[in-house]
């Protein structure tokens, strides 16, 4: 096995103290180890791998197997990030009495996913805290779309209507404000019921899941090649990230390796989706608070990134680009010219965006203290991405398991402990100096060569896990090809999904009027989210 | 004194509003290629290659049918125009696209290589909303891309205001519907009952290749292959994500406030 150095004690000290119960240990990739366990282990494993190793629960998702093997498979995705690699517990549950226990309770950043493996194949989750329907609404008949048995041109019975009961929050001048899903401004559809006792917000229910669209189920009706085109769409504002992520997986699956040059201009396309994204999040979190220059003055930059995108893509938002084994196009002098002339604008312009918000105290005002997510919070929530460094959770994928380019270029990542909306705002700040000089140096370092290399048929039975650091978080897709070029199952996980409960926590004692600000500030994907 | 610099910051700006449609529209770059043109003419006999390249089954051609290309189904991922070697099938690098019928985004028989651009509301209801329309958006199964471009139009290189069209907080307010997405089983509720809260007369635009017709999401049982599924749809956008200009084109368009078609 060719096992990581890192990675080796760890799975030695599991091996000597689980013994046999490991039925199998196998490494595709050398970062990346699974563990085939009977059953009863899994909640053991998890909180070994949790609570001694530091790993962080960055997935749990279920694989229908029952056709060959007569069981689903349920796996839990450990991210060990002082040992640079991941762990993959991997666990059957028999087909006939498909029931699971919960490890929500030990682990609560399990919570929704387990909910979600509950909804879409049926397996009944014992002990969750909360088993209540998340995926697929209270309205949906009793299917499991995700079973295998589940044929995707069936037609569903008309729906029923609402029937969701919310929880009850009662007392001397309570109320309740319910919020959605169709919100105010153009956003996306999610439902939020407050329960506040004159301001101050006691108790906050999110029902998400409104734009829930099967796309997991589609990934296994596509051929690999059109799978790309649905990775851009799980989520528009990272399309770049979740379509890289996919042909990580998929070239890991095959063997192959993209040539340099491809994954350099992968980097720049990344770093422009963080770029574009992060200086709009800023001006969005001030518009929130009313100063509406600053906002104005970043939708500006915005918007000058997004032409450079077009002009080096054709689209606004990079879509396009990614094909597996590579880059579907390449940059040419003119464009490089383009983008280097537009870090150097970005740089002087954000520059006077950061001195415009640093200086006003009404900002920091509104901003300081609101919406705080404790970091030991932030830790039991998993919470990742932007949200997590601003809770002191420090990791972040380029740095820990670089892919792409990143191992080839020098940066920090900014952490902070403070874990309010300033926390969340200044580590973008502070993202976006990085992706300059990020993007600097891949454009001086970028490898001559060809753009991507044949990929062929990948072979059938293989599963592979790619992973990027998206601009909001990370972000993994894993899957198991099937014969014919094609998938057997594609679990994607959006950072969005680990951090709406965070969400919950910090707007907790603060007013509704400071919502928009709280939840701009984690700008979480409803679309990454629900899929 | 933080009042007094933002205000310098704010007159450093100076007015960055874009002056089309006064002025010229900012042109696409090169590799955008704006819509597609289909000359089934130009097929070789027997080719369907441009068929399977297409992840949403834009295209189909029949036996003895000139191919047929749906660009409301399309993503604009420029594969059929790759795949096709005598170039029937070509980018035209023209940002205006908006129809009203969803047949006339049907591209491939003769007379029908181009779409065939949305004509302007009739006097009555151009009367009533010309100067001020009033959209209520809905969002209602997409990945937030269409959301992303149509909110980019409220910007200050937009700026939609200055035609009197704005998005407003609630469907009463609202003189019709911006749709964006699939429309997800568990939205299709909630965008009845939006419809039903907009006072009539009113219109619904449908935004993107989900809205229109499922996008990438078609033909799965858990959306409804798009707005017209579920509410009657007047001006179909389509785009994945459309451009701005290409949403802004659109409901010019259908205001009656751009000619019907120009030189591009």
């Amino acid at each position: 096995m060719n096992l990581l150095p890192s990675l080796r004690p760890i799975l030695d000290e599991l091996t000597q103290r689980f013994g046999a119960q490991i039925e199998h240990a196998h490494a595709p990739q050398p970062n990346e180890l699974y563990l085939h366990a009977k059953l009863e282990l899994a909640g053991a494993l998890c909180s070994t791998l949790y609570r001694k190793h530091q790993g962080r629960l960055a997935g749990v998702f279920a694989e229908d197997a029952r056709a060959g093997q007569n069981v689903f498979f349920v796996y839990y995705l450990l991210a060990l990030d002082a040992a640079h690699g991941f762990v993959l517990v991997r666990v059957p549950i028999p087909a006939d009495q498909p029931e699971l226990n919960s490890v929500t309770n030990a682990i609560p950043a399990a919570n929704w996913q387990e909910r979600e493996i509950q909804d879409l194949f049926g397996i009944r989750l014992v002990g969750h805290p909360n088993p209540r329907r998340c995926a697929l609404h209270d309205d949906w008949p009793e299917v499991y779309p995700l079973r295998k048995d589940f044929d995707l041109h069936s037609q569903l019975p008309p729906f029923m209507g609402e029937r969701h009961k919310f929880r009850e929050v009662e007392g001397e001048g309570v109320f309740q404000v319910p919020v959605g899903p169709v919100h105010a401004g153009i956003i996306e559809p999610g439902h939020f019921l407050f329960s506040v006792a004159g301001e101050p917000v006691l108790y906050l229910q999110l029902r998400m899941f409104y734009v829930h669209k099967g796309i997991e189920k589609l990934f296994e009706s596509l051929p690999i090649p059109h799978c790309v085109r649905l990775a851009e769409s799980i989520s528009g504002d990272s399309s770049v990230a979740h379509a890289t992520a996919f042909c990580h997986a998929v070239e890991r699956a095959a063997g192959v390796e993209p040539p340099p040059r491809a994954r350099a201009l992968r980097t720049i396309c990344l770093e422009l989706e963080r770029l574009y994204n992060h200086i709009a999040d800023i001006g969005a979190i001030c518009t929130d608070v009313a100063f509406v220059t600053a906002h104005m003055h970043a939708m500006r930059l915005k918007e000058r990134i997004l032409r450079v995108n077009e002009e080096l893509t054709g689209n606004r938002l990079l879509r396009g680009m990614a094909c597996p084994g590579g880059v579907r196009f390449d940059f040419d002098a003119g464009q490089l010219r383009a983008l280097a002339q537009l870090v150097d604008e970005l740089e002087r312009q954000f520059n006077d965006l950061s001195e415009l918000t640093r200086g006003n105290s009404g900002l920091r005002d509104r901003l300081e203290t609101t919406g705080v997510l404790t970091p030991k919070v932030a830790r039991d929530l998993g919470v990742v991405g932007i949200a997590g460094r601003a809770s002191g959770f420090d990791h972040d994928l380029r740095r820990d398991v670089p892919h792409d380019f990143y191992d080839q270029v020098q940066f920090t990542v900014p952490v902070l402990t403070g874990g309010d909306v300033q926390c969340r705002f200044d580590v973008r700040r502070d993202e976006v100096v990085q992706s300059f000089a990020i993007l600097r140096q891949v454009m001086a370092k970028l490898p001559a060569g060809p753009i991507a290399v044949p990929l062929g048929e990948v072979p059938a039975d293989r599963v592979a896990l790619g992973y990027v650091e998206g601009w909001r978080g990370e972000i993994f897709h894993w899957i198991h090809t099937a014969p014919g070029n094609r998938l057997a199952r594609c679990k994607v996980k959006d950072p969005s999904l680990q951090n709406w409960p965070a969400l919950s926590e910090a707007i907790l004692g603060n007013i509704i009027p400071d919502f928009p600000v709280v939840n701009k500030s984690f700008n979480l994907s409803y679309s990454g989210t629900d899929r | 004194m933080f009042a007094l610099e933002t205000i310098a910051h704010r007159l450093r700006q100076g007015c960055q509003t874009m002056s089309y449609p006064d002025g010229p529209a900012p042109a696409l770059p090169d590799r955008h290629g704006g819509a597609l043109r289909v000359d089934s003419a130009r097929c070789a006999a027997g080719c369907d290659a441009c068929v399977p390249v297409c992840p949403t089954r834009a295209i189909t051609r029949l036996p003895g049918q000139p191919v047929a290309l749906d660009l409301g189904r399309c993503i604009f991922c420029s594969a059929c125009v790759e795949a096709c070697p005598p170039h029937a099938i070509t980018q035209t690098n023209d940002h205006r696209m908006a129809v009203r019928g969803r047949g006339d985004l049907v591209l491939g028989k003769p007379g029908e290589e181009e779409v065939r651009l949305a004509a302007a509301l009739d006097e009555k209801l151009r009367k009533l909303f010309g100067r001020s329309l009033r959209l209520r958006q809905v969002s209602a199964g997409g990945c937030n891309a269409c959301e992303a471009d149509t909110n980019v139009l409220g910007t200050i290189g937009w700026d939609l205001g200055r035609f009197g069209i704005q998005f407003v907080a609630s469907p009463r307010h609202a003189d019709g519907l911006l749709i964006t997405g699939a429309v997800s089983r568990n939205m299709e509720l909630a965008l009845k009952k939006s419809y039903d809260a907009v006072p009539p007369p009113k219109i619904v635009i449908a935004v993107g290749a989900c809205a229109i017709a499922g996008g990438p999401f078609v033909d799965h049982p858990q959306v409804c292959n798009g707005a017209a599924a579920v509410v009657p749809v007047d001006l179909f956008i389509p785009g994945c994500p459309p451009h701005p200009l290409t949403i802004l084109d659109g409901l010019l368009r259908l205001l009656g406030r751009v000619e019907r078609r120009l030189p591009p």
